[in-house]
């Protein structure tokens, strides 16, 4: 049970770094729909470049210039050239997807550096908790930070507040003194750096190595997740752990119902589409005016500027 | 306002952005030190080398071409049908449940399997109209929702119940039967897809002749441009959405009949082939034109099917030719937009300068 619980936090805690950096730029209006791009992308470069250092580190560095390299070009067309933000993440998806194939071709099989495992003295001698929550290394323990610095920078600080106003009424907060783009490209960038951190993640830890279907489909499963998580980082952070509980029980299922691993991680895509339903369903929305803290729990609805450009004038 | 530009203007970002991309693809092979001119040749040589290798190509140009032509329509509508693979996977699995289970022989199996893969894919891609336009799910979403939910659904088919006797691998299903094979033409030594490269080439020409020649089509882009004013207009909005969804479903599925009973006879957990999502960049280089649809997704399929090649002859991953479409498309998106602001930005610099001589400092 302890190491059942503990392989869903290790195997969730990449998929949290890059939920939670998506989740900061579309809250702040931005749609970064490179995901399966930039994320396969940056889990080659972290492994290709911790090999060739051997160092981890390195390679977590690097893999979060590629990452935010991938944001800021999405920020760059968006918020300068006023293009279509799903038109250039889609197309940088693909291309990072192929990109990733064909650099990283002559590493397949290659082993190479692993992040160290490290159990946090003292924390780690806990029962049950202990070996849940603390018996891993520091890319695990980051994710947790992960997921309570998105939250307290939401929720409980000024420029969360002002982040949360420039997702939904860009002119509202730029009348207030806000600098809208400026503060997209800040957090579209910061984003995709976190997105860059669960590369590295994938290939230095989970699973360790590179080939082409490492992170396979993890980019769109992640933006699922945002979604269904409906931009709150708690419930995007359970989507994690949900998607990771599904993971790890496809995997001890395997003997037994052989298909399951194959159908199982599709389950995400689903219950999106459920949550968008049920988001703006009028039923809902009647039940939510009359119980208000109900929405908190179970649904939001999109950032309001989502996707648009904000232009002054 | 700046004046309109001129043809020169217009095409020559696209033409830059196109050089730029083949000298990054030159770049890159030369950083893995591999022989750019020479791997060209080998793409080329791939592609149209001999009858054998052309007739390939155009194989994979068929489904290319019919999920272009429907993606057409749904972009016109407004619309970014990222559904469309759900859509190809869906049509596939309909025509192989055709080729599966009714008997018969090929003059009737073959238009039924096109008919199965029309109502598979444009239920699917209804579907996804319905969660808009009705559950106002965001297509984008609720597509890339159902590609998924498309993909499952053929793998648990393939491993579960049409699994081959006795082995349950991700492999594909049995070959169907010989009947639901796809006729081809014997010409220049070789076989040819003649039937779905006249169904292609008739998808493609109709799409154009729709948006462009129909009171339908010149409504369908009024909802695509401003689908408040349309209404207001009186317009129903939402049943031109769902006949959209509709016509692009319908052009993936039969795309996908194709993949399934001229190409490889079977159902496999790939069916797509990526032709769908390939689509989308098809369209997005062919500004939405059903015109240049043909030319370029020849030109995407050639680099496709040449690129094998230089996994045989250099060793080179063949990604490569993903890498230098995904590229073209890219550089043209940006270089479009970045030829506009660099524009704007000297106008709006020039202007400045006549009414702001002292040059106080605004920010832009």
């Amino acid at each position: 049970m302890e190491a059942t619980l503990a392989s869903i936090i290790s195997a969730a805690a990449p998929l949290v770094y890059a939920t939670m950096g998506e989740t900061i730029t579309e809250k702040s209006g931005v749609i970064n729909l490179s995901l399966e791009g930039s994320l396969r992308f940056s889990a080659m470069v972290a492994f290709v470049i911790a090999f060739r250092a051997e160092n981890v580190a390195v390679g977590f560095a690097i893999a979060m210039l590629a990452g935010a390299a991938f944001a800021a070009i999405i920020a760059f067309a968006s918020i300068e050239l006023k293009l279509n933000q799903i038109a250039v993440g889609f197309v940088l998806a693909l291309f990072g997807i192929a990109l990733a194939s064909f650099l990283g071709d002559n590493f397949v099989g290659e082993r190479g550096q692993a992040v160290p495992h490290w159990p946090i003295p003292g924390l780690s001698e806990i029962p049950f908790l202990g070996k849940v929550l603390f018996s891993h290394n520091l890319m695990v323990y980051g994710s947790f930070v992960a997921i309570a610095a998105t939250w307290w920078h939401f929720y409980r600080t000024r420029p969360g507040l002002n982040l949360q106003g420039i997702g939904e009424r860009p002119e509202a907060a730029f009348a207030r003194g806000i600098n809208v783009n400026k503060m997209r490209y800040f957090y579209t960038i910061l984003g995709g750096a976190m997105v860059g951190i669960a590369g590295a993640a994938y290939s230095l830890d989970v699973k360790l190595g590179w080939r082409e279907t490492l992170t396979l489909n993890l980019g769109w499963i992640a933006l699922a997740i945002v979604i269904f998580g409906g931009w709150h980082p708690l419930r995007v952070a359970f989507g994690c752990y949900f998607f990771g509980a599904l993971q790890v029980a496809a995997l001890q299922l395997q003997d037994v119902f052989p298909g399951l691993s194959q159908v199982l991680p599709i389950a995400p895509f689903p219950l999106m589409i459920v949550a968008l339903m049920v988001v703006y369903s009028s039923s809902f929305g009647r039940l939510s005016d009359r119980y208000p803290k109900a929405r908190n729990l179970f649904a939001s609805a999109a950032p309001g500027a989502i996707g648009t450009v904000f232009e002054r004038e | 306002m700046t004046a309109s530009p001129s043809w020169v203007q217009r095409t020559s970002p696209t033409v830059i952005a196109v050089a730029v991309a083949f000298a990054f693809a030159a770049g890159l092979l030369w950083l893995i030190d591999a022989p750019p001119l020479e791997a060209f040749r080998l793409v080329l040589d791939g592609a149209f080398g001999s009858t054998d290798r052309a007739s390939a190509t155009l194989l994979a140009w068929v489904p290319l071409v019919l999920a272009s032509a429907g993606l057409v329509v749904t972009f016109n509508a407004g619309l970014w049908n990222i559904g469309v693979e759900g859509q190809i996977v869906m049509g596939a699995i309909a025509a192989a449940l055709v080729a599966r289970i009714v008997p018969g022989p090929t003059a009737a199996l073959i238009p039924l399997a096109i008919v199965a893969g029309v109502i598979g894919g444009g239920l699917w891609a209804l579907l996804a109209g319905v969660l808009k336009t009705r559950f106002q799910v965001n297509e984008i979403f609720g597509g890339l929702g159902l590609d998924f939910v498309a993909a499952g659904f053929a793998i648990y088919l393939v491993i579960g119940p049409w699994a081959r006797e006795g082995t349950a691998s991700t492999s594909g299903t049995d070959l169907f039967r010989d009947e639901t094979y796809m006729p081809t033409v014997e010409a220049f030594g070789t076989t040819w897809p003649l039937i779905p490269i006249l169904i292609a080439l008739i998808a493609v020409v109709g799409v154009y002749f729709l948006l462009r020649g129909t009171l339908f089509g010149l409504r369908l882009k009024a909802v695509g441009k401003s689908p408040t004013s349309a209404f207001l207009l009186g317009i129903p909005t939402n049943r031109y959405l769902l006949s959209a969804f509709l016509i692009g479903g319908a052009l993936a599925g039969i795309a996908g009949s194709m993949q399934a009973v001229a190409f490889h006879h079977k159902l496999v957990p790939a069916i797509s082939g990526g032709y769908g999502f390939l689509g989308i960049l098809v369209v997005l280089l062919a500004g939405f034109d059903a015109k240049w649809i043909a030319p370029i997704a020849l030109f995407f399929t050639m680099i496709a099917t040449g690129s094998t090649q230089l996994d045989l002859r250099l060793g080179l991953d063949s990604a490569i030719g993903d890498v230098v479409q995904g590229q073209i498309v890219l550089f043209v998106v940006l270089g479009g937009g970045l030829a506009l602001w660099l524009r704007n930005r000297s106008a709006s610099r020039r202007r400045k300068a006549v009414e702001v001589p002292s040059g106080e400092g605004q920010e832009e």
